[in-house]
């Protein structure tokens, strides 16, 4: 058996009295992209911050690459686990942010190498050869000396998927990628993502993009209220007749256009 | 009364070691000030609660009280509690911890103005805390609070002055010194609100330099 990109179990996370993630269970498939979406505040930044590391769940196991992440499971017991293993199973995760978050005082290049430097602790040379390749390959070695200020929102978002791909992750995290870009700008974010996706990068995308969902998604995952409503191929997700929180949630957020593409 | 120069130029040699005397303490005040600043705001950023409250009130008892009386308390009372200092050495430390606690809250509100995200994309790429603080932190937080810093770094300039008093021999003690040894007190306080004002536009215009040299690294908000 082909083991999971990553693997949610009986995922909770309530932040003081309010749950806003309720038994998830989830099986992100290797080499594939999994999408998810669901109406604002349904949770998917959250789940998707769980699977980061940048939340700590309130009950459940997640496992990334078949190791486990965060907490394990040890004679039915939940227990933590040792940071340095942490930190070795959250290496094989990227993550892409909607704000980009770029490190300002750092050039396109430098935002790369960065963690190649300090973290994989490579000479400076080697990292900026490797950081020079991986804008290479986002369409961006033409820009590698300039800062993020200088840089359109579509470059920064393309800068920043570099950045991740620098430490050769096995699992890619986006949220929102271009939700925070003009419109004409979208479109070379999404075909950087689309080539990630034909290289068999195994991907979970937070996206209202439903025409790039329903193109390159094999498995879409429809939230809401913090559980999971709907799971399996944009086909069985989208197919009429439609389960009505999807209908309502297609008709609510997206324009007729894109849902009548899908 | 007549405004006589050459009275006051025939001093000039003294006056000239009076103001590299007055810069060379702001310079090495305003170092300090940005070390002991930057140690005050991280250990309050990240440390436990009773260091953080004795900072606090050290903090809150600098920026509530007269610099001239801290002086004093430091320079006349530091002996009663077995701190014994000569003038020069009293002088800078009561400067440097003055302007260190008014960076420190500068400091502060810069980092605390980094934008989170920064900080979990470093957390992504895996850079530990002490690296985040380092490489990330604190270079976003000094383009943030470079007007502020600047600001303050002027305004120890003006404080050098208050050194006189317990005898820094400094641009303010001397020049006043010129003024009551040949009465010329209205050329004397002159020339050294021009001396002060030179200082202040020389580190202002440097500040402002700076900062538009900065620019290129601040974020799009
Ligand atoms: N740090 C937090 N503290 C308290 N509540 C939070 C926190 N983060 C998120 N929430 C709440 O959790 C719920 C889910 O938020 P989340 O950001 O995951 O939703 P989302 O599906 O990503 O929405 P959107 O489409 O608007 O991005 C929301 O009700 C939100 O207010
Ligand atoms: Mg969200």
């Amino acid at each position: 058996m082909i083991i999971p990109a990553a693997q949610v179990d009986g995922l909770d996370k309530e932040f003081g009295t309010t749950r806003v993630l309720d038994r998830i269970n989830l099986t992100i498939p290797a080499g594939q992209v999994t999408c998810l979406i669901g109406p604002s505040g349904s949770g998917k930044s959250t789940l998707l911050r769980c699977i980061a590391m940048l939340e700590e769940p309130s009950a459940g196991i997640i496992s990334v690459g078949g190791r486990p992440l965060g907490f394990s499971l040890e004679n039915g017991k939940r227990v933590k686990l040792p940071t340095a293993h942490n930190r070795e199973v959250r290496g094989q995760i990227g993550m892409v942010f909607q704000q980009f978050n770029l490190w300002p005082h750092m050039t396109a290049l430098g935002n790369v190498a960065e963690a190649l430097k300090t973290v994989r602790r490579m000479p400076k040379a080697q990292a900026n050869e490797i950081a020079g390749q991986k804008l290479d390959e986002v369409g961006l070695a033409h820009r590698r000396d300039y800062y993020p200020a200088q840089l359109s929102g579509g470059q920064q978002q393309r800068v920043a998927i570099a950045r991740a791909l620098a430490l050769e992750p096995k699992l890619m995290l986006f949220d929102e990628p271009t939700s925070s870009l003009d419109p004409e700008l979208t479109g070379e974010v999404l075909n950087v993502m689309r080539k990630l996706a034909e290289q068999g990068m195994s991907m979970i995308v937070v996206s209202h993009e439903i025409g790039f969902v329903a193109s390159v998604a094999s498995k879409v995952v429809f939230l809401d209220h913090g559980r999971v409503v709907l799971d399996g191929t944009p086909q069985e997700v989208f197919a009429k007749p439609r389960h009505p929180r999807l209908a309502q949630f297609l008709d609510t957020y997206l324009d007729r256009e894109a849902v009548m593409l899908a | 009364m007549r405004f006589d120069v050459a009275l006051v130029l025939s001093y000039l040699p003294a006056i000239g070691w009076a103001a590299i005397t007055t810069v060379g303490l702001w310079i090495v005040a305003l170092v300090a000030s940005i070390v002991i600043g930057l140690a005050i705001a991280v250990i309050r950023l990240h440390g436990g609660a009773i260091v953080n409250t004795v900072l606090r009130l050290l903090v809150e008892a600098i920026r509530g009280t007269p610099f001239l009386i801290q002086l004093f308390l430091l320079y006349f009372g530091g002996p009663f509690i077995g701190l014994t200092l000569e003038r020069l050495p009293a002088g800078l430390l009561a400067l440097s911890l003055f302007g260190g606690c008014y960076m420190s809250e500068v400091f502060r509100t810069g980092i605390r103005a980094v934008p989170r995200g920064h900080i979990e994309a470093a957390e992504c790429v895996g850079l530990s805390q002490m690296q985040i603080l380092r490489r990330i932190l604190l270079p976003e937080m000094l383009v943030l609070v470079l007007p502020a810093g600047t600001n303050i770094a002027v305004g120890l300039i003006k404080e050098t002055a208050v050194l006189s008093v317990i005898g820094v021999p400094e641009l303010t003690a001397v020049i006043s010194g010129i003024g009551s040894e040949t009465y010329a007190f209205v050329e004397a306080l002159t020339l050294l609100s021009l001396c002060y004002w030179a200082l202040v536009e020389i580190c202002a215009r440097l500040g402002r330099t700076a900062e538009q040299r900065l620019s290129l690294y601040r974020f799009a908000a």
